[in-house]
Protein backbone atom coordinates (compact mmCIF):
# COMPACT_ATOMS: atom_id res chain seq x y z
CA UNK A 1 0.00 0.00 0.00
CA UNK A 2 1.59 3.10 -1.11
CA UNK A 3 1.74 6.68 1.51
CA UNK A 4 -0.76 8.25 -0.18
CA UNK A 5 -3.48 5.77 -0.17
CA UNK A 6 -3.80 5.17 3.83
CA UNK A 7 -4.79 8.04 5.04
CA UNK A 8 -7.55 8.46 2.38
CA UNK A 9 -8.80 4.88 3.11
CA UNK A 10 -8.65 5.50 6.84
CA UNK A 11 -10.84 8.81 6.59
CA UNK A 12 -13.49 6.78 4.67
CA UNK A 13 -17.03 6.67 5.00
CA UNK A 14 -18.01 4.40 7.90
CA UNK A 15 -21.03 3.29 6.03
CA UNK A 16 -24.20 4.36 7.92
CA UNK A 17 -23.39 8.21 8.49
CA UNK A 18 -23.07 8.95 4.42
CA UNK A 19 -24.79 11.79 2.93
CA UNK A 20 -24.82 13.39 -0.20
CA UNK A 21 -23.01 16.54 1.15
CA UNK A 22 -21.18 15.42 3.95
CA UNK A 23 -18.65 14.15 1.92
CA UNK A 24 -15.50 12.18 3.61
CA UNK A 25 -11.76 12.95 3.29
CA UNK A 26 -11.50 10.92 0.69
CA UNK A 27 -13.70 12.52 -1.50
CA UNK A 28 -12.58 15.94 -0.19
CA UNK A 29 -9.42 15.10 -1.97
CA UNK A 30 -11.27 13.32 -4.82
CA UNK A 31 -12.52 16.55 -5.72
CA UNK A 32 -9.74 18.41 -5.06
CA UNK A 33 -7.58 16.57 -7.26
CA UNK A 34 -10.35 16.38 -10.14
CA UNK A 35 -10.75 20.52 -10.17
CA UNK A 36 -7.11 20.44 -10.68
CA UNK A 37 -7.04 17.57 -13.58
CA UNK A 38 -10.36 18.81 -15.14
CA UNK A 39 -8.85 22.38 -14.99
CA UNK A 40 -5.58 21.07 -16.92
CA UNK A 41 -7.14 19.14 -19.13
CA UNK A 42 -9.35 22.50 -19.77
CA UNK A 43 -6.26 24.45 -20.19
CA UNK A 44 -4.68 21.46 -22.70
CA UNK A 45 -7.41 21.57 -25.07
CA UNK A 46 -7.50 25.54 -24.88
CA UNK A 47 -3.52 26.61 -24.92
CA UNK A 48 -2.32 27.90 -28.02
CA UNK A 49 1.47 27.17 -26.89
CA UNK A 50 1.72 23.40 -28.09
CA UNK A 51 4.15 22.23 -25.53
CA UNK A 52 2.29 23.81 -22.67
CA UNK A 53 -0.65 21.45 -23.75
CA UNK A 54 1.27 18.54 -23.98
CA UNK A 55 2.46 19.85 -20.21
CA UNK A 56 -0.85 19.84 -19.12
CA UNK A 57 -1.69 17.34 -20.74
CA UNK A 58 0.84 15.37 -18.12
CA UNK A 59 -0.92 17.14 -15.14
CA UNK A 60 -4.16 16.32 -16.45
CA UNK A 61 -2.86 12.10 -16.36
CA UNK A 62 -1.07 12.63 -13.43
CA UNK A 63 -4.32 13.39 -11.27
CA UNK A 64 -6.14 10.95 -13.09
CA UNK A 65 -3.22 8.53 -11.49
CA UNK A 66 -3.91 9.99 -7.73
CA UNK A 67 -7.92 9.05 -8.90
CA UNK A 68 -6.81 5.68 -9.29
CA UNK A 69 -5.35 5.70 -6.17
CA UNK A 70 -8.24 6.91 -4.39
CA UNK A 71 -9.78 4.22 -5.84
CA UNK A 72 -7.81 1.70 -4.27
CA UNK A 73 -6.35 0.55 -8.31
CA UNK A 74 -3.22 1.19 -7.44
CA UNK A 75 -1.57 -1.23 -9.84
CA UNK A 76 -3.85 0.94 -12.66
CA UNK A 77 -2.30 4.09 -11.46
CA UNK A 78 1.24 2.82 -11.35
CA UNK A 79 0.87 1.60 -15.07
CA UNK A 80 -0.85 5.01 -16.06
CA UNK A 81 2.06 6.74 -14.61
CA UNK A 82 4.80 4.98 -16.25
CA UNK A 83 2.76 4.31 -19.73
CA UNK A 84 0.99 7.60 -20.28
CA UNK A 85 3.28 10.21 -17.88
CA UNK A 86 6.39 8.10 -19.45
CA UNK A 87 5.88 6.82 -23.06
CA UNK A 88 2.76 8.95 -24.42
CA UNK A 89 3.81 12.68 -23.34
CA UNK A 90 7.07 12.37 -24.48
CA UNK A 91 6.41 11.14 -27.70
CA UNK A 92 3.48 14.04 -28.21
CA UNK A 93 6.47 16.03 -27.49
CA UNK A 94 8.92 14.46 -29.66
CA UNK A 95 6.10 15.37 -32.17
CA UNK A 96 5.74 18.58 -31.68
CA UNK A 97 9.39 19.21 -31.95
CA UNK A 98 9.40 17.01 -35.48
CA UNK A 99 6.89 18.57 -37.01
CA UNK A 100 8.65 22.53 -35.74
CA UNK A 101 6.22 23.58 -33.26
CA UNK A 102 6.65 26.98 -32.91
CA UNK A 103 8.13 27.68 -29.17
CA UNK A 104 5.54 31.04 -28.56
CA UNK A 105 1.85 30.96 -29.06
CA UNK A 106 0.50 30.11 -32.12
CA UNK A 107 -2.36 32.19 -33.06
CA UNK A 108 -3.76 28.78 -35.45
CA UNK A 109 -3.75 26.05 -32.96
CA UNK A 110 -7.58 26.59 -33.23
CA UNK A 111 -9.89 26.08 -36.12
CA UNK A 112 -12.91 27.95 -37.48
CA UNK A 113 -15.51 25.73 -36.24
CA UNK A 114 -14.66 26.43 -32.24
CA UNK A 115 -17.90 27.90 -31.47
CA UNK A 116 -19.72 24.65 -32.65
CA UNK A 117 -17.36 22.90 -30.85
CA UNK A 118 -17.80 24.64 -27.61
CA UNK A 119 -21.68 23.86 -28.30
CA UNK A 120 -21.29 20.18 -28.72
CA UNK A 121 -18.63 19.89 -25.84
CA UNK A 122 -21.11 21.69 -23.77
CA UNK A 123 -24.15 19.64 -24.59
CA UNK A 124 -22.50 16.60 -24.28
CA UNK A 125 -21.31 17.17 -20.85
CA UNK A 126 -24.61 18.59 -19.63
CA UNK A 127 -26.20 15.75 -20.97
CA UNK A 128 -23.95 13.08 -19.82
CA UNK A 129 -23.56 14.80 -15.90
CA UNK A 130 -27.33 14.97 -15.63
CA UNK A 131 -27.74 11.27 -17.00
CA UNK A 132 -24.72 9.86 -14.54
CA UNK A 133 -26.03 12.13 -11.25
CA UNK A 134 -29.52 10.79 -11.58
CA UNK A 135 -28.64 7.71 -12.62
CA UNK A 136 -25.94 7.36 -9.70
CA UNK A 137 -27.74 9.27 -7.01
CA UNK A 138 -27.53 6.59 -4.97
CA UNK A 139 -24.51 4.73 -4.87
CA UNK A 140 -21.39 4.38 -3.10
CA UNK A 141 -17.79 2.44 -3.96
CA UNK A 142 -16.92 1.16 -0.81
CA UNK A 143 -13.26 1.59 -0.52
CA UNK A 144 -12.65 0.06 2.85
CA UNK A 145 -10.80 -3.15 1.26
CA UNK A 146 -9.02 -2.60 -1.70
CA UNK A 147 -9.61 -3.69 -4.81
CA UNK A 148 -6.88 -3.33 -7.09
CA UNK A 149 -3.84 -4.52 -5.95
CA UNK A 150 -1.16 -5.78 -7.93
CA UNK A 151 -1.47 -9.40 -6.97
CA UNK A 152 -5.21 -9.08 -7.47
CA UNK A 153 -4.45 -8.29 -10.70
CA UNK A 154 -1.87 -9.96 -11.80
CA UNK A 155 -3.16 -13.19 -11.27
CA UNK A 156 -6.44 -11.99 -12.71
CA UNK A 157 -4.72 -10.63 -16.13
CA UNK A 158 -2.88 -13.83 -16.09
CA UNK A 159 -5.22 -16.54 -15.03
CA UNK A 160 -8.05 -15.03 -16.58
CA UNK A 161 -7.24 -12.69 -19.57
CA UNK A 162 -4.25 -14.43 -20.53
CA UNK A 163 -5.25 -14.53 -24.15
CA UNK A 164 -6.65 -10.65 -24.68
CA UNK A 165 -2.72 -9.98 -23.03
CA UNK A 166 -1.21 -11.64 -25.38
CA UNK A 167 -3.23 -10.64 -28.45
CA UNK A 168 -2.36 -7.20 -27.18
CA UNK A 169 1.20 -8.08 -27.18
CA UNK A 170 0.56 -8.72 -30.83
CA UNK A 171 -0.92 -5.87 -32.07
CA UNK A 172 1.57 -3.84 -29.83
CA UNK A 173 4.09 -5.54 -32.07
CA UNK A 174 2.43 -4.76 -35.26
CA UNK A 175 1.37 -1.42 -34.09
CA UNK A 176 5.50 -0.39 -33.61
CA UNK A 177 6.40 -1.99 -37.04
CA UNK A 178 4.06 0.05 -38.63
CA UNK A 179 4.98 2.73 -37.20
CA UNK A 180 8.26 2.43 -38.46
CA UNK A 181 7.91 1.62 -41.69
CA UNK A 182 5.34 4.55 -41.94
CA UNK A 183 7.80 7.20 -40.43
CA UNK A 184 10.81 5.54 -42.94
CA UNK A 185 12.46 8.48 -45.41
CA UNK A 186 11.66 7.64 -48.52
CA UNK A 187 14.96 8.05 -49.96
CA UNK A 188 15.83 7.17 -54.07
CA UNK A 189 13.79 4.60 -54.65
CA UNK A 190 15.30 1.92 -56.54
CA UNK A 191 18.38 1.21 -54.94
CA UNK A 192 16.60 1.45 -51.12
CA UNK A 193 14.03 -0.93 -52.47
CA UNK A 194 16.56 -2.98 -53.64
CA UNK A 195 18.20 -3.49 -50.34
CA UNK A 196 15.38 -4.35 -48.73
CA UNK B 1 -17.14 7.35 -2.03
CA UNK B 2 -20.05 8.71 -3.89
CA UNK B 3 -20.26 7.16 -6.98
CA UNK B 4 -21.56 10.29 -8.98
CA UNK B 5 -17.72 11.74 -7.97
CA UNK B 6 -15.91 9.79 -10.62
CA UNK B 7 -18.52 9.22 -13.31
CA UNK B 8 -19.29 13.55 -13.33
CA UNK B 9 -15.98 13.67 -13.68
CA UNK B 10 -15.23 11.13 -16.18
CA UNK B 11 -17.83 12.87 -18.29
CA UNK B 12 -16.50 16.03 -17.83
CA UNK B 13 -12.88 15.02 -19.01
CA UNK B 14 -14.02 13.35 -21.73
CA UNK B 15 -16.25 16.26 -23.43
CA UNK B 16 -13.11 18.20 -22.73
CA UNK B 17 -11.85 15.81 -24.90
CA UNK B 18 -14.66 16.04 -27.50
CA UNK B 19 -14.28 19.89 -27.59
CA UNK B 20 -10.81 19.18 -28.16
CA UNK B 21 -10.75 16.85 -31.22
CA UNK B 22 -13.31 19.26 -32.89
CA UNK B 23 -12.07 22.96 -32.18
CA UNK B 24 -7.82 22.03 -32.64
CA UNK B 25 -6.36 22.28 -35.88
CA UNK B 26 -3.09 20.94 -35.21
CA UNK B 27 -3.09 17.07 -35.61
CA UNK B 28 -1.09 16.62 -32.72
CA UNK B 29 -3.43 18.69 -30.35
CA UNK B 30 -5.93 16.97 -32.05
CA UNK B 31 -4.07 13.74 -30.79
CA UNK B 32 -4.05 14.76 -27.32
CA UNK B 33 -7.37 15.20 -26.58
CA UNK B 34 -8.14 11.59 -28.15
CA UNK B 35 -5.59 10.80 -25.05
CA UNK B 36 -7.75 12.86 -23.25
CA UNK B 37 -10.69 10.92 -23.69
CA UNK B 38 -9.18 7.30 -23.43
CA UNK B 39 -7.97 8.65 -19.83
CA UNK B 40 -11.19 9.33 -18.57
CA UNK B 41 -12.76 6.40 -20.22
CA UNK B 42 -10.80 4.31 -18.58
CA UNK B 43 -11.49 6.53 -15.04
CA UNK B 44 -14.91 5.29 -15.88
CA UNK B 45 -13.98 1.72 -16.21
CA UNK B 46 -11.84 1.66 -12.57
CA UNK B 47 -14.67 3.42 -10.69
CA UNK B 48 -17.29 1.21 -11.93
CA UNK B 49 -15.14 -2.31 -11.13
CA UNK B 50 -13.84 -1.22 -7.66
CA UNK B 51 -17.99 -0.58 -7.15
CA UNK B 52 -18.82 -3.70 -8.81
CA UNK B 53 -16.04 -5.61 -6.68
CA UNK B 54 -15.83 -7.61 -9.68
CA UNK B 55 -14.11 -11.01 -9.06
CA UNK B 56 -12.54 -10.75 -12.94
CA UNK B 57 -11.42 -7.51 -12.42
CA UNK B 58 -12.41 -7.19 -15.82
CA UNK B 59 -12.55 -2.60 -15.66
CA UNK B 60 -8.92 -2.02 -14.30
CA UNK B 61 -8.00 -4.76 -16.66
CA UNK B 62 -9.71 -3.49 -19.55
CA UNK B 63 -8.03 0.19 -18.32
CA UNK B 64 -4.65 -1.78 -18.95
CA UNK B 65 -5.68 -2.37 -21.89
CA UNK B 66 -6.63 0.77 -22.83
CA UNK B 67 -3.56 2.35 -21.98
CA UNK B 68 -1.00 -0.09 -24.23
CA UNK B 69 -3.59 0.29 -27.14
CA UNK B 70 -3.44 4.37 -26.57
CA UNK B 71 0.40 3.91 -26.40
CA UNK B 72 0.10 2.37 -29.89
CA UNK B 73 -2.53 4.67 -31.48
CA UNK B 74 -0.15 7.41 -30.13
CA UNK B 75 2.58 5.53 -32.24
CA UNK B 76 0.89 4.77 -35.45
CA UNK B 77 -0.87 8.00 -35.15
CA UNK B 78 2.43 10.10 -34.94
CA UNK B 79 3.80 8.29 -37.51
CA UNK B 80 0.90 9.41 -39.36
CA UNK B 81 1.19 12.92 -38.52
CA UNK B 82 4.71 12.78 -39.16
CA UNK B 83 4.77 11.27 -42.91
CA UNK B 84 2.09 14.13 -43.80
CA UNK B 85 3.84 17.05 -42.23
CA UNK B 86 7.21 15.84 -44.28
CA UNK B 87 5.06 15.45 -47.42
CA UNK B 88 3.00 18.26 -47.25
CA UNK B 89 4.77 20.79 -44.84
CA UNK B 90 1.43 21.53 -42.56
CA UNK B 91 -0.60 19.07 -40.23
CA UNK B 92 -3.11 21.37 -39.85
CA UNK B 93 -6.45 18.81 -39.94
CA UNK B 94 -8.90 21.36 -42.07
CA UNK B 95 -6.21 22.17 -44.85
CA UNK B 96 -5.52 19.00 -45.69
CA UNK B 97 -8.72 18.13 -47.85
CA UNK B 98 -7.42 15.89 -50.40
CA UNK B 99 -8.07 12.57 -50.34
CA UNK B 100 -6.89 10.69 -53.58
CA UNK B 101 -3.51 10.03 -55.19
CA UNK B 102 -2.07 13.23 -56.03
CA UNK B 103 0.18 11.62 -58.77
CA UNK B 104 -2.81 9.78 -60.32
CA UNK B 105 -4.80 12.83 -60.46
CA UNK B 106 -2.50 15.05 -61.99
CA UNK B 107 -0.70 17.01 -59.79
CA UNK B 108 -3.63 19.52 -58.66
CA UNK B 109 -5.56 17.57 -56.34
CA UNK B 110 -3.97 18.31 -52.46
CA UNK B 111 -2.50 21.63 -51.55
CA UNK B 112 -0.80 23.62 -54.02
CA UNK B 113 2.50 24.52 -51.54
CA UNK B 114 4.57 21.75 -51.95
CA UNK B 115 7.36 21.80 -49.30
CA UNK B 116 9.93 20.59 -51.93
CA UNK B 117 11.90 17.11 -50.85
CA UNK B 118 9.13 14.15 -51.88
CA UNK B 119 6.42 15.81 -52.27
CA UNK B 120 5.44 14.46 -55.66
CA UNK B 121 6.05 11.04 -54.07
CA UNK B 122 3.35 10.00 -51.80
CA UNK B 123 0.37 11.90 -52.60
CA UNK B 124 -2.18 11.47 -49.58
CA UNK B 125 -3.85 13.19 -46.92
CA UNK B 126 -6.64 12.98 -44.87
CA UNK B 127 -9.79 14.76 -44.45
CA UNK B 128 -10.79 17.36 -42.57
CA UNK B 129 -12.40 14.90 -39.92
CA UNK B 130 -10.46 11.91 -39.58
CA UNK B 131 -6.79 12.50 -39.94
CA UNK B 132 -5.55 9.34 -39.20
CA UNK B 133 -7.18 6.70 -41.89
CA UNK B 134 -6.84 7.99 -45.45
CA UNK B 135 -3.00 8.85 -45.08
CA UNK B 136 -2.54 5.08 -43.94
CA UNK B 137 -4.29 3.75 -46.67
CA UNK B 138 -3.06 6.02 -49.28
CA UNK B 139 1.03 5.57 -47.92
CA UNK B 140 0.44 1.52 -48.07
CA UNK B 141 -1.52 1.63 -51.74
CA UNK B 142 1.83 4.04 -52.66
CA UNK B 143 4.17 1.45 -50.87
CA UNK B 144 2.96 -1.38 -53.07
CA UNK B 145 2.72 0.32 -56.28
CA UNK B 146 6.82 0.82 -55.23
CA UNK B 147 7.46 -2.43 -54.80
Amino acid sequence: MNPLLAPAVLTAAPGETREFLSPAGVEIVFVLVGLVTLGAGILCVTSRQLVHAALYLVVALGGLAVHYLLLTAEFIAWVQVLIYLGSVVVLLLFGLMLTRAPIGPSPDADSRNRPVALAVAVLAAATLVTLVADAFRTTWIELDTPHGRSGDIGASLFRHWVLPFELLSVILLAALVGAIVISRKRGPAPAEEEQR
Amino acid sequence: MHLVYPAVLSALLFSTGVYGVLARRNAILVLMSVELMLAAVGLNFVAFDVWLRDTLHSGQVFTLFLIALAAAEIGIGLAIVLLVYRTYGDNAVDRLRALGDRRADGGDAGRGTDPGRDAGDAGDTGDTGEPAAAPAGGAAHEREAAA
